[in-house]
């Protein structure tokens, strides 16, 4: 039951990886690529990995999809196509992997729970999860935020104005 | 462990292949960007598919600091995106093959 989610849930992915790659608008590219995370998501939960599944959805889909949206928004690259086709055309690729993601996720939420704690397969309880990577790999953690910390000084640097630009070349008056 | 090993190996690599393709032949930087992120999210997906194999946290870790640092990269990246647009006005790679400063 559980092996015949994951096959499901690993076509939904590749499908919408492969809708997601051939797209002209980038828009639309990034709804795809949602798709394929949730799908991942839900892959990452059969395969044991709870909280891994939970930031796939929250920082993938959530934040550095929501981020590539404000980027394309921003620069208006939305090529003003004409609808070509037939509506059901454009919206079934959507609609057919929307639905068989929703459908897994209540067959995962009704069936045995097979990955749970106790059970015969492996399973990372947030418990272990916490103490693995506060503990074993607290360094990693370290470099990792002053990475970030160096990510945000860039983006910064490389992000400002003009103006500010011009005032640090010392020309502004 | 539900699935062998050899079919989430199987699909990772799939899905590392699609995203190789994605920025070999598309010529935006957005999408270019997008490539690179299905490839991590591939490499992510053998990750969590060898811990559970091995029973081991390990891989799982792993994955949380590839997160990390993905969105220090995307974040990076999207910068240099804006920048770029701003200079030339456009996102295709092609227009930037010169390396005069």
């Amino acid at each position: 039951m559980t092996a015949a989610i994951f096959y499901i849930l690993s076509a939904a992915a590749l499908l919408a990886t492969l809708m997601a790659i051939t797209r002209k608008n980038p828009v639309h590219a990034v709804i795809y690529l949602v798709h394929a995370f949730f799908a991942l998501a839900l892959i990452f939960f059969i395969l044991g990995a709870p909280l891994v599944a939970a930031w796939e959805v929250i920082i993938y889909a959530g934040a550095i999809m929501v981020l590539f949206l404000f980027i394309i928004m921003m620069l208006e690259l939305t090529p003003g196509e004409a609808a070509r086709g037939p509506g059901w055309q454009r919206w079934a690729p959507v609609i057919l992997l929307s639905g068989s993601i929703v459908v897994c996720t209540l067959l995962l939420m009704t069936a045995e729970p097979q990955a749970g704690p106790g059970g015969p397969n492996f399973y990372a309880s947030p418990r272990d999860f916490g103490y693995g990577l506060f503990k074993e790999y607290a360094l990693a953690v370290e470099i990792v935020s002053f990475q970030l910390l160096f990510a945000a000084v860039g983006a910064f640097y490389v992000g400002r104005g003009e103006r500010t630009r011009r005032r640090a070349r010392g020309d502004e008056r | 462990m539900i699935v062998p090993l050899e079919h989430v190996l199987i699909v990772a690599g799939l899905m590392f292949g699609l995203g190789f393709a994605c920025v070999l032949a598309r010529r935006s930087l957005i999408m270019i960007l997008i490539g690179v992120e299905v490839m991590i999210n591939a490499v992510g997906l053998a990750l969590v598919g060898a811990s559970a194999f091995w029973h081991n946290i390990d891989g799982q870790l792993l994955v949380v600091l590839l997160m990390a640092l993905t969105s220090a990269e995307v974040s990076i990246s999207l910068a240099m995106v804006v920048y770029l647009n701003r200079r030339k006005g456009t996102l295709d790679a092609d227009a930037y093959n010169e390396m005069k400063g």
